[in-house]
This record gives C-alpha cells, structure tokens and sequence, in this order.
C-alpha cells in the first residue's frame, strides 16, 4: 500500500495531537498524518485526497469539499462505535443550512394519512423513546476499488460507522396522523437542497413495511449526543439494515403517499440490477423490469487492527468487525492460504444484530502472511470472492486481505 | 427542500464555503476557464480528480451530459463540448 502524494497537507504534530486525544493508539498517529489509501483506488484519489478537519470533526479523509464527502480512516473501526466526530460525511446537494432546534420544524402529511402535523423537537422528545445500535454505510462505500473503475465518489472503507442512535418510532410518528391502509411508500426530504433550481432535490422513499418496523427512528441522537450537524442535526431517518441513502439527514418532511415516488433519487438513482445480489428485502413497489432500489446492506467484514504491511509479535492478535443487513453475525472466518481453508475467529461483544461485531483470531507462526477474512450471518448469506458488478458501483463485499510479518 | 428563503440559502453557501473548503487547482489547458465558470457553481472541482484518471472519452462526455439532462447544469452547448475536451484530454484514460 503506498502513501499519497501531497499537496496541501496537515501539520504531522495537529494530525498526532487529534489522534492522540481520540485515544486510539499510538501506532495509528502516523496513519492518522498521512491516510494511508488503497492501492486499488483511482490514482487521481490518491493524489487530491487529503486528511481536512470539517467544523467540529477530526481530520477524515476529504474526497471532496462541495458538497462534502469525508470518509472515515480505518483506525476508527477497532472499536465497534464510530465516534460523532470521526464518523463519515456524505451530501449529494451543496446548500446545507446550519438549522436553528428551536425553530426547526417536522412536517407529517401526504396523501396516505388522514391528518396533517407540525412537529417541534421538544414534541418529539415528548414522546416515548427509542434507542438502536446501527451501522450506516453508504450504498456505494467501496466504489474507488471497482475494477473497472466506475464514476462516483470514490470511496475506499470508510463511507460507514456504527453509533447508538435515539429518537422516536417512525411508526409513532405516523400514527399520530393516522396512516391509511392505502399507504405505500414514506418519502422523506431534508433541509439541504441544490445550489441550481432545476437539480432535483434530494427526496428518498421507503416502503411502509419497513416504515413501521420497531427499529425505524426519527431519531434526534447519536451516542448520547445531539447529532454533528455533518449528520443530519438536529433530526435524521434511522433505517437499520439498509444502506445510508435512506438515511435521511436534516429531517423537514415526512408524506405517507398512495403511489410510488417517482423523483429522480428513486427512480434513476441508487438502483442495481434485478437478480445480482443475493438480497432478502424488497422495495416492489419501485420495482421496473430492469433494476430495483438498493435496500439491506450485504454481509461483510473489515481487518483494522492492523494496516496493510504492518508487523505483530508472534501470539499477537489480528481483529476487526463483521456487520451485515440486520439478520446478524454468525461466524467470522480467516484465511492464510488465499482462501483455500478457514479458520473460525472469535466473536466480540453483541451490540444488537444491525452494528457491527468485532472479532479477533490469534496468530502464532513467524514469517509473512496474507490474511483474508470473511463473515456470515444468520441466514446464510457470505462475502464474495469476486466483484459483483453493478454500473454505479454499490455493495462491495469482496473479502477484504492484509499482508502482516509476525516477527 | 425547495423554498428556503433566499438569505438563508446565501447563508448556507457562505457557511460551507467558509468551512473548509480549499482551492482546487485543476491542470493548466485550454478550456479550463470553461470547467472552472462552470462546473464550479455547483461542487468542488475534485470531484474531476477523484473521478480520473479512469474515464475513457464516451464516459466524459456521459458525464457531461448527465449534469446537464439529470442535474440541469447551465451549461451552453458550445461550453459542453469545451468543457468535454478539456476533460479527456487531460482527466481521461
């Protein structure tokens, strides 16, 4: 894995200091300095992409500036919370309002509930709470490591994290102004908006099924904390399981329609092929011949105790963390020889069956290895060997590899 | 959402340009006013340098098309063919 080149770069001591006061390891301030970034992805990444602190955010790896696409470095996943302040950055649209929770404003309506409703945070905060530990990764987290290349944000690992989300029930939220049988999709839309007129606006829908599931928030916190404005203060969609484009930040609107959404976030984006992944939920009613919405995260895993390259003693242990869409992790595995056989590692603690499971696996011979990992979950889904292709580049799972010399 | 008041989408301009944002300093080559005036508007000009040095022609001019059909960029025909040229020639594969 080679470094980056540079251009303009952060000060190594601010880099080491932020490192040091997130409390990660020593080992990882000079990573923290200088990203280290898949070989795989673009080298025009590799050259642009820089370590940049956003208002109230440690230095993640800027992929872009406007709109803002920061992802996580790696280090951040040896703990199976990402915290507010390292986790990832995503908008679509370049106009994100800094919102005031005292005038912000929750509208509930469409043409699926009988009622309308004007909601304030301290409304919802009335209401009974919720709490769910949940990965958010983005569709395409991965993208920059498609071979080939395909255009996008260019994303290496870490357009994801795991944080303890609270708020109200989706399905409270609906039923104070009455969903009616007729409902079948809930489209949500955010205060950021596009710089042009004629973009069209960020809007998501989800299906009723999944509106209503007891794990589905509005939610108003992030492990403990309000949430960062960077995702989505003072209010954002909570949809554990599925990937983070529904996930809906700076939270305005919520509609209840009859019909499917047919806004250009639905119906030309975000899609992927019919029959290519081996996926259980389904959002039919978005269904065209050809494609579908992407819907629940594939099963998948990540190696972060170590970087590519990096040395252990003998005994030592290799970890990372394991997550899938929701059914849970079931096993966690690894391999030495490329694949050939496996080995099972062990499970770490069970924050609940939508975040992510940290496992660990003991090394002891001395010499150089090549060490892939790959996890299963509940029903018996896996990663893949190979790349499943998908032309704008969503749900890599291909296992994940690290070269190590234990020593 | 649509319908925020002027001042405080300027403001949120503002704010995010404030931020963070660094100048970006593209590859000197005719038709770089072009992506600049341009593309600009919009989102910051890495996104070309994320998105290189990969693109084969056709897939330039896809994008192009794209943040004029599906995003409604602006964007002159006359500008659109610079803008392409200037992409392949120096962001292309």
């Amino acid at each position: 894995m080679a470094t980056l080149n540079r251009r303009h770069f952060l000060g190594g001591s601010a880099a080491a200091g932020a490192a040091v006061a997130s409390g990660l390891p020593l080992a990882s301030v000079a990573a923290a300095a200088e990203p280290e970034l898949p070989a795989a992805l673009p080298d025009g990444v590799r050259a642009s992409a820089v370590l940049d602190a956003l208002p109230g955010k440690k230095p993640l790896i800027k992929l872009s500036y406007r709109p803002p696409n920061y992802e996580t470095p790696i280090e951040y996943f040896r703990d199976p919370i990402t915290p507010n302040d390292a986790f990832f950055v995503r908008y679509h649209l370049a106009v994100i309002p800094e919102i005031d929770a005292k005038t912000w404003r929750l509208s509930v309506g469409g043409d699926g509930v009988n009622a309308q409703a004007q909601l304030t945070l301290q409304d919802l905060q009335a209401m009974p709470a919720a709490e769910v530990v949940a990965v958010n990764q983005c569709s395409g987290n991965r993208r920059g490591l498609f071979k080939p290349h395909v255009p996008g944000v260019e994303w290496g690992y870490g357009a994801m994290g795991c944080a303890r989300w609270k708020g109200v029930r989706l399905k409270d939220v609906l039923d104070k102004v009455g969903l009616k049988k007729e409902a079948i999709e809930i489209v949500v839309d955010g205060a950021d908006g596009p710089i042009v007129d004629k973009t069209p606006d960020f809007v998501k829908s989800i299906p009723v099924w999944k509106a209503l599931e007891e794990t589905t928030l509005v939610a108003y916190q992030m492990n403990g904390e309000a949430l960062p404005h960077f995702n989505g203060f003072p209010v954002r969609l909570v949809v554990p399981g599925w990937t983070g484009t529904y996930w809906m930040k700076h939270l305005v609107s919520i509609k209840a329609v009859t019909k499917p959404d047919t806004n250009f976030w639905m119906s030309a984006a975000y899609r992927i092929p019919l029959g290519k992944f081996p996926l259980v939920a389904r959002f039919t009613s978005q269904d065209t011949a050809a494609n579908t919405p992407i819907t629940e995260m594939m099963v998948n895993s990540l190696i972060t105790s170590h970087a590519d390259g990096a040395q252990l003693k003998a005994g030592g242990t290799v970890g990372g963390i394991a997550w899938d869409g929701g059914y849970g992790i079931r096993a966690v595995e690894v391999s030495s020889d490329g694949g050939k056989t496996w080995t099972a590692a062990s499970l770490g603690s069970d924050l609940g069956r939508y975040a992510f499971r940290p496992w660990s696996f003991p090394l002891t011979d001395k010499g150089k290895h090549t060490l892939m990992v790959r996890a299963s979950n509940a029903i018996g889904g896996t990663q893949t060997a190979d790349l499943i292709p998908n032309p704008a580049g969503y749900h890599h799972n291909v296992m994940h590899s690290v070269s190590l010399t234990v020593v | 959402m649509r319908g925020l008041p002027i001042f405080v989408a300027a403001l949120a301009i503002a704010v995010a340009a404030a931020a963070a944002e660094k100048p970006v300093q593209l590859k000197t080559a005719p038709g770089l006013d072009k992506v600049e005036a341009n593309c600009a508007a919009c989102h910051s000009l890495d996104y070309i340098q994320m998105n290189s040095p990969f693109p084969s022609a056709a897939l330039w001019d896809a994008e192009v098309t794209k943040m004029i059909k599906a995003f409604g960029a602006p964007i002159e025909p006359e500008d659109a063919a610079l803008i392409k040229d200037y992409l392949k020639q120096n962001y292309g594969n």
